[in-house]
């Protein structure tokens, strides 16, 4: 994390007993747990807990004056595995990442974690990216807390309750030698809120006191006839444990209400909206009042029977409001009530949607349908009037209006020229099938680009192209970026390749940053990091594993050269894989590293060139040919008021960062002559300044001779309107 | 505004679009409150949707009390009582996703426009029509205020949340005073002079009675010609007097127009030439038809006669106001230094397109001399216009323009413009509108290179199919032109021809 400072953040941290602490969710997780005495924490960025990982990467010093062990992971599965440090020795240990995705890879490590147990606490913060604007497949991390039995906990989405949860999932896992999941929504992981702080506690043993007294304990190791026992002890002893923790530190919540013959059985997580669901119907208030009795499960695996029963006993009807399919706590809450024979009716996804983001909308929908089903008087859903219907015919009319805006690469970003000569590659040799990756550079699938195919998975580009390695007349692309190559895809992906002697092209996009989650810096950072080792380059690592035929781009801007590499890289009569480095640094990053050293070089008085592109008006004729092999926010269109002109032109608006991307796309493409690059010098030295004003006046005195010479339209600046 | 004082929050959705600082927007309401005793929650769904996408943020707001509320952590739909869209078009969206609403809502927005990747990339004019989603918004807020916040910000060398902060606060959205917004700024401390700048502007662009301010000034051509030597300025007057007596009044705005952009082009010969091919156009016109075949003619002949070829590139490249225009746009002061680079990319055929007509066909035509030149002059050149030898290189060029008439180029586009023209005057008496709809497939013509290989394709494809047209071959052929405009490789076009092909109705594709 070169490019950003997290003092502010890390100040949060050092907050001591009754302070109130402010701020976002993710954040007072990350002070919960130097609360809660852990000892280490490893994990992998990604939204929405990059920002867990950002701050502790920063915060050395206090994590140094408690004895904490921060490691950035090299990917989940590394993260995972780290927890190992809990299985021998009582050291509370955490790990982060995102899901599912994250959980995905890491289920290797937390299979086996969880099948020989852990004496110090584990806590696994999984932030959800699960419905709008989730980057990511939608899946329920629920499926993997089941499967290695992994308690999951799903906490009110307050500061204070997840705050709580993070203590009692350390304890939880300490009583019953099992990891703990946290699951955090993004939108709870992002919420400013506020919680009254602890003083942070040392790890009551550090890993550097485990390291110097080792202990091994044959029981705990994966490993037949251990691993056989394990099985048995999961259920026979941790569970219990685990159940007998629960109920009696009441980490489920029951809210009473008056209305007591029906009641809502919810996610913890989901409990700020059904509240305002409740509201709505006038049956709750702006503080959590209710008068439907609501079971809270802060804990989602496992259930507690006897709390399960208790609450439905007398009910006649519960509504369970679960987010995501499939319905696990549904069928388990029908399960338990059928076997203690509670006659309760069960509602949930026959009101509520089956699949997706239970959205206000939906929620107030699946509640006042509950509501309605059960008590006809007093559920009812909000009028249709007036305003709704003409609101309807708004959005109708609006849908053909509003333009979609899907994300896409930023101003200045330098991957958009890689796409750009891949698009032009295309043009003289053809479409070709192309693999894409997880990463920034998987915006090339959105238009203008509309490049390729599928996605695998993160660092998996170059595999998910494997099973096209066979002898034709083209070779397949397959695009990772350097975030998923050390991920993974160094091996799975160009080893791989070499292994099997495929004959395509990988394309790696380096941008110096893990960009995508934040820019973190990853092995092959150019930039110097206190406390990590960076400059290992892509390319060594490519050789090392036996690729023969490699080309690097240092400059992604030229287009041209990315277009001619990548044409050689498809016709070469080379064997074994090719693969092409393209790097130039995150615009992103850069600009937040370059913009502060200009504005002080200016206030200094220092000689600052300023670039600009710019496109001009009078040359460019309106095809936007440049626009669809760029798709850069500041390259945008203009409509002019010449009544000659049909078509808006291309424009170039004041965020432009001059990467040149515009000039080398229009002299590779052939496109026109329109672009030209404006530098305007700050503060030049007196002989500068000398030559250009005798250039200048030169200039002047022909361009004068000409006027005189030709009858000429002349611009002048009028307002339009 | 303000259930806040029966115990509930005041709820606020931003929209932006990623990069518009809608953070920024939201972190300073949460201070803001907080800062005046008012409990507040935000949170937004960031991550990739951040990078040019639209995104959401939102908070709600109420007076600190014993109890702790429970906040909301989305909008629901007619629950919002302040939108602020950073955009016009994300206040159409906020519509779409029910986040504004007439019994409620107070909709804060910017009314510029930045365009989405699909607008920007149709061959044609693809954007979005703003007065349409300015009216729907009217009439679907309790209160609608807008402004340009993008040139406020521009003007204060700003950013648009700052402005928006300052609308939100002239609006009487929140029940804090102008200062308390102020300090709030302050405290941030970043950029913070700028800030207050932007700020008081959207205070006051909403506050009073404002009229959305007209577009950013920009330049466009004067009325009259300026310069040229005693006789070509006495040529041009008659031409300007002949067009004012010659054609009817409807006519001569465009006309005039036309007939600058002629002769900043060649001289004012060539102008003479223009308004004689008009001429043409305007026997077979009439009052009661709107003189429609006389306007386009002028408009479009204008465009025609006045194409791009490497002289007029040159010539535009190296104007004085052009110069001006960059340091406006760029922000440069004239007294600063300031360097041009060009980006070029001269193929053979443009420079044998400005050798003489002979010379020219011989070179494209020759086995041995064609691949040598290519080699010698395909490729890309930046060109410095701002030092002495391009700028003289590039003078010497425009000054070609002398013998512009003897080139091959001129050659070939004056010939497909009379083949143009005869086809335009033949049809203009049968079927007018239809001669109207040839005389604006001009519009496709353009770009440089491959681009206008293809649109000449386009432009070729659809006068072919001409002769197999009868009843309503007008409105066929617009809705032809307008599937050009559509997508770059001319896909949508070759549907609607083949729908035509096959001798069916092509009207359901047509013109969406």
């Amino acid at each position: 994390m070169a490019e950003r400072s997290f003092t502010r953040e890390v100040e949060q941290l050092r907050l001591g007993e009754g302070e109130e602490f402010r701020g976002e969710g993710i954040l007072a997780i990350t002070k919960a747990l130097l609360q809660c005495g852990v000892g280490y924490v490893g994990g992998y960025q990604g939204a929405p807990i990059s920002h867990l990982m950002d701050v502790l990467a920063d915060a050395r010093p206090v994590l140094d004056e408690l004895g904490v062990h921060f490691e950035s992971s090299a990917s989940e599965a590394a993260a995972a595995a780290m927890l190992a440090a809990s299985v021998h020795y009582p050291i509370r240990g955490a790990a982060t990442w995102k899901s599912t995705v994250g959980t995905n890879v890491a289920s290797d490590a937390l299979a086996n974690l969880s099948s020989g147990g852990v004496k110090g606490g584990t806590l696994i913060v999984v932030g959800e990216d699960y419905g709008e604007g989730s980057s990511i497949m939608q899946e329920r991390s629920h499926a993997f807390a089941m499967k290695s039995q992994i308690w999951l906990l799903d906490p009110r989405p307050n500061l204070t309750s997840i705050v709580a949860a993070v203590e009692h999932g350390f304890e939880l896992s300490e009583a019953s030698n099992t990891p703990v999941m946290l699951e955090v929504r993004i939108r709870a992981c992002h919420v400013h809120g506020r919680f009254v702080a602890k003083d942070n506690q040392p790890p009551a043993m550090t890993v550097a006191q485990a390291l110097e007294n080792p202990r091994r304990d044959l029981n705990r190791i994966v490993l037949p006839p251990a691993a056989f026992a394990q099985e048995q002890e999961k259920v026979e002893r941790r569970w219990p444990a685990a159940i007998r923790f629960i109920s009696q530190r009441q980490l489920n919540e029951v809210f009473p209400g008056n209305i007591d013959d029906i009641g809502i059985i919810l996610q913890g997580g989901m409990y700020n909206a059904v509240i305002r669901a409740l509201e709505r119907l006038d049956l709750a208030d702006m503080f959590g009042d209710t008068r439907v009795p609501l079971y809270v499960l802060n804990v989602t695996y496992p259930l507690v029977d006897e709390e399960v029963v208790d609450f439905c006993r007398d009910k006649r009807a519960v509504l369970m409001v679960e987010e995501g399919q499939p319905d696990y706590l549904e069928q388990a809450v029908n399960a338990i009530l059928r076997k203690h024979r509670v006659q309760a009716e069960v509602q949930g996804k026959n009101l509520l949607p089956k699949a997706g983001e239970y959205t206000a909308a939906a929620m107030r929908d699946g509640v006042s349908a509950f509501m309605q089903s059960v008590l006809p008087n007093k559920g009812r859903s909000p009028a249709k009037t007036h305003a709704h219907e003409s609101s309807a015919q708004a959005v109708q009319l609006l849908k053909d209006i509003v333009p979609q805006r899907p994300a896409g690469f930023c101003t200045g970003c330098p991957e958009r020229p890689i796409f750009s000569a891949v698009k032009l590659m295309q043009r003289t040799l053809g479409e070709h099938h192309i693999a894409c990756d997880i990463g920034c550079h998987l915006f090339s699938i959105m238009p203008p680009f509309n490049i390729g195919a599928t996605t695998m998975g993160y660092g998996l580009g170059a595999a998910s192209a494997s099973a096209l390695n066979v002898q034709s007349t083209r070779r397949s692309i397959s695009i990772m970026g350097d975030g998923g190559f050390w991920h993974n895809g160094l091996t799975s992906g160009i080893g791989n390749a070499v292994f099997n002697e495929s004959d395509d092209v990988i394309m790696i996009v380096d941008n110096y940053y893990s960009a995508a989650t934040g820019g973190q810096d990853v092995l092959s950072s150019r930039a110097d990091n206190a406390n990590r080792s960076t400059r290992h380059p892509i390319e060594d690592a490519v050789r090392g594993v036996g690729v023969k035929w490699v080309k690097r781009i240092d400059r992604t801007y030229s287009v041209a050269q990315m277009r001619d590499t990548l044409t050689e890289a498809l016709t070469t009569r080379a064997k074994g894989p090719k693969v092409i480095i393209a790097s130039s640094e995150c615009m992103l990053n850069r600009q937040r590293r370059e913009k502060p050293l200009v504005r002080k070089a200016l206030d200094e008085g220092r000689r600052v060139v300023s670039e600009k592109f710019g496109v001009d008006e009078d040359v460019c004729t309106g095809d936007h040919a440049c626009i669809r092999l760029s798709g850069c926010p500041s390259l945008t269109v203009k409509h002019l008021s010449d009544p000659l002109r049909d078509d808006p032109v291309a424009h170039i608006d004041e965020s432009c960062v001059a990467c040149g991307n515009c000039g080398e796309v229009a002299e590779a493409a052939v496109l026109c002559p329109s672009f030209y690059r404006a530098d305007v010098v700050h503060n030049p030295g007196r002989w500068e300044r000398l030559l250009a004003s005798w250039r200048q006046r030169i200039i002047e005195r022909l361009q004068q001779r000409r006027a005189r010479r030709w009858l000429h339209l002349d611009a002048e600046l009028e307002s339009s309107g | 505004m303000a259930d806040a004082a029966a115990g509930k929050p005041i709820t606020i959705a931003v929209l932006a679009v990623g990069g518009q600082g809608g953070g920024v927007l939201s972190n300073w309401l949460v201070a803001l409150a907080e800062a005046n005793g008012w409990r507040a929650q935000n949170t937004s769904v960031p991550g990739v949707a951040q990078r040019t996408g639209a995104t959401v943020y939102y908070i709600e707001m109420l007076p600190e009390g014993d109890r702790e509320p429970v906040l909301a952590l989305m909008p629901g739909p007619g629950e919002v009582d302040v939108c602020v869209a950073a955009e016009l078009m994300e206040a159409g969206r906020a519509i779409q996703r029910g986040l504004v609403t007439p019994d409620r809502t107070l909709l804060i927005a910017s009314s510029h426009r930045a365009y989405a990747v699909s607008e920007k990339s149709a061959p044609g004019d693809g954007t979005a029509d703003a007065s349409a989603v300015l009216a729907l918004v009217k009439s679907m807020a309790r209160r609608f205020v807008h402004a340009d916040m993008a040139s406020i910000a521009h003007q204060t060398g700003s950013v648009i949340s700052a402005a928006l902060f300052g609308a939100i606060a002239g609006a009487g959205a929140l029940p804090f005073p102008r200062q308390a917004f102020e300090t709030t700024i302050e405290r941030g401390g970043v950029g913070v002079a700028a800030s207050l700048a932007a700020f008081a502007a959207g205070f006051d662009a909403v506050n009073a009675d404002y009229e959305p301010s007209p577009e950013s000034p920009r330049y466009t051509p004067r009325r009259r010609l300026h310069g040229g030597c005693d006789t070509e300025r006495r040529r041009y007057e008659a031409a300007c007097e002949r067009l004012r007596t010659e054609f009817p009044d409807a006519v001569h705005a465009m006309l005039q127009r036309g007939l600058n952009a002629v002769v900043d082009f060649q001289d004012a010969a060539y102008g003479d030439e223009y308004l004689d091919s008009i001429a043409r156009l305007a026997v077979a016109d009439a009052d009661d038809k709107g003189w429609a075949l006389t306007v386009n003619g002028a408009k479009y002949l204008a465009r025609a006669m006045a194409y791009d070829d490497v002289i007029r590139v040159a010539e535009l490249k190296t104007r004085g106001s052009r110069m001006t225009r960059v340091r406006n746009e760029v922000g440069a002061a004239r007294t600063q230094i300031m360097h041009i680079t060009e980006f070029m990319h001269p193929r053979l055929e443009e420079v044998c397109g400005t050798l003489p007509a002979r010379l020219g066909e011989l070179i494209e035509g020759s086995k041995f001399v064609a691949p040598v030149l290519r080699r010698l002059v395909d490729g890309g050149r930046r060109v410095r216009t701002d030092t002495l030898f391009r700028f003289a290189l590039m003078s010497l060029l425009a000054g070609m323009r002398r013998w512009r008439r003897g080139s091959l180029r001129y050659r070939r586009e004056h010939q497909r413009i009379h083949e143009w023209l005869d086809l335009v005057c033949t049809k203009a008496s049968d079927d007018y509108e239809l001669a109207v709809e040839i005389l604006k497939c001009q519009r496709l013509l353009k770009g440089y290179s491959d681009t206008h290989d293809r649109s000449s394709d386009k432009y070729t494809k659809i006068l072919s199919v001409l002769d197999q047209l009868d009843a309503g071959a007008a409105d066929c052929i617009h809705r032809l032109r307008e599937a050009a405009l559509e997508d770059e490789a001319g896909e949508a076009l070759d549907e609607l021809l083949a729908t035509l092909a096959r001798r069916e109705d092509p009207a359901p594709k047509a013109t969406a």
